[in-house]
């Protein structure tokens, strides 16, 4: 029985895929390599080989990489999904990581880096699926401290990239030390601090800057020593009423800055289950919420009927202001702007309910 | 014929996005539409009721909408309020389109 992992390569331009299937053949774990020129025959092979690893390209007539990505991911839950593009924009990435890809790499990047790119490639293979017995998958168990100060210990020096939905934080280490921080518009320790308030996230060394100028000052395992405290306390205020008195302040403090420095006018969030809703600067919060709940549940039974992939998000447009809405886990959000805004409001709630979740 | 099947015998059916315009009644039934007849009526409906619903709702809750878009990762659907009933554009998002954008009236 043939054992070796099945990589299936999606894209219109043959040549392409003449070279591809050179390319993945001479991977060491030597895969069976499948070819498709469009969608439906992608879908075709899905559904009679077991493939481990679909390779996309996303500009294809009729059915393009992003919807097939999206119909991948629902029907095909385990298989590894790569974006081969040649289309360099920042978007169709992070609208291809928002579909749940494991890679998006450059086409002009995998010429250059060929070997790295196989390397990727043959480390998604090796990755054991649910029901595999074999290899060990990423760091989702490893919390940021952990990442930071295995980082330190290695006395390396690296730019780490931390992102969390739309927002993006930056810890730049210097041999092995910490010397500055970014986070939601923050910097130094109080940018460190808020970073490691972040329950989950994705990270990514990037290369390191040596004209940095320092920040932080404080060894990297005092700052970590003193958030973990403020961590701890602010998880577990204590029974005093003043504690938690003080506590729920400071958070609804922070929500309120939020929204005051991204200009919004209204956030409600609502638990999609039921129960009580959250909102600050709404008068009519409970018809909000209604509304918020049931947009949430339409939109999901709709975009489901029509396999047009994961909402985004619901815009609505009045004449006394402007809405998004969005779902996060298990809340809905609704976010409401001043009539008059015109930057990218969808983009500018998304990071407003991250922060607020944070 | 396992080869024949790989090649011609799939099973699998992909089914294409709405793109065009649609406009539908109070009563959420079409009145006119450039959607291609091949793109079943029934879903055209359900696309129809839910939008009405959306405005439905928050005229209730006191937040009246005179436009509302639903971005999806592959479609995008415009609808405006006519009346009580609505015209309805839909936008297919390929990896060529550009990003979506809340549309201004």
């Amino acid at each position: 029985m043939d054992t070796r992992h099945k990589i299936l390569i999606l894209d219109d331009d043959a040549d392409w895929l003449a070279l591809c299937r050179d390319q993945f053949a001479a991977l060491p774990s030597h895969p069976e390599i499948f070819t498709a020129g469009n969608a439906k025959r992608a879908l075709a092979l899905l559904e009679t080989e077991k493939i481990r690893l679909l390779i996309s390209d996303l500009k294809m007539p009729r059915i393009d990489g992003l919807q097939m990505l999206a119909i991948v991911r629902r029907r095909f839950p385990a298989t590894r999904t790569v974006v081969l593009s040649g289309l360099e924009d920042e978007d169709y990435r992070s609208r291809a990581y928002a579909l749940g890809v494991d890679l998006f790499w450059l086409k002009t990047e995998m010429q250059r880096n060929a070997k790295l790119f196989s390397e990727c490639v043959e480390s998604l293979l090796g990755q054991s699926d649910r029901d595999g017995d074999t290899g060990f998958r990423g760091l989702q168990s490893k919390s940021l401290m952990d990442i930071i100060q295995m980082e330190c210990l290695s006395r390396t020096s690296t730019v780490l990239r931390v992102t969390r939905g739309p927002l993006v934080a930056r810890l730049w280490i210097q041999d092995g030390e910490l010397i500055d921080a970014e986070c939601e518009g923050a910097r130094g320790e109080a940018a460190f601090y808020r970073l490691l308030a972040w329950k989950t996230g994705a990270f990514e060394n990037l290369p390191a800057e040596s004209g940095r100028e320092r920040t932080i000052q404080k060894p990297v395992n005092a700052l970590l020593l003193e958030s973990a405290q403020t961590l701890d306390e602010s998880a577990h205020p204590g029974t005093e009423p003043d504690s938690v008195e003080s506590s729920l302040h400071r958070q609804t403090m922070w929500k309120l800055a939020q929204l005051t420095r991204e200009g919004a006018e209204f956030v409600v969030g609502v638990p999609l289950a039921g129960g009580e809703a959250e909102a600050l600067g709404a008068q009519n919060v409970a018809a909000l919420a209604q509304w918020t709940r049931r947009a949430a549940e339409i939109t999901r039974r709709l975009g489901e009927r029509l396999e047009a992939g994961p909402l985004s998000h619901v815009a609505g447009q009045s004449m006394e202001r402007q809405t998004v809405m969005l779902v996060r886990g298990d809340r809905a959000f609704l976010v409401g702007w001043p009539a008059e805004s015109s930057e990218n409001l969808a983009e500018k709630s998304r990071k407003l309910v991250a922060s607020w979740e944070s | 014929m396992g080869i024949l099947t790989k090649i011609f015998g799939s099973h699998a059916s992909v089914q294409q996005l709405p793109a065009g315009t649609v406009t539908v009644d109070q009563q959420g039934r079409i009145v006119t539409s450039t959607v291609s007849s091949s793109f079943p009526e029934s879903l055209l409906q359900a696309i129809g009721g839910d939008v009405l619903a959306l405005f439905r709702e928050a005229r209730a809750g006191q937040m009246p909408l005179s436009q509302v878009s639903l971005h999806f990762g592959s479609l995008r659907i415009t609808a405006r309020e006519l009346r009580g009933g609505a015209i309805i554009f839909m936008f297919p998002q390929t990896a060529l389109s550009q990003p979506p954008t809340p549309a201004r009236s």
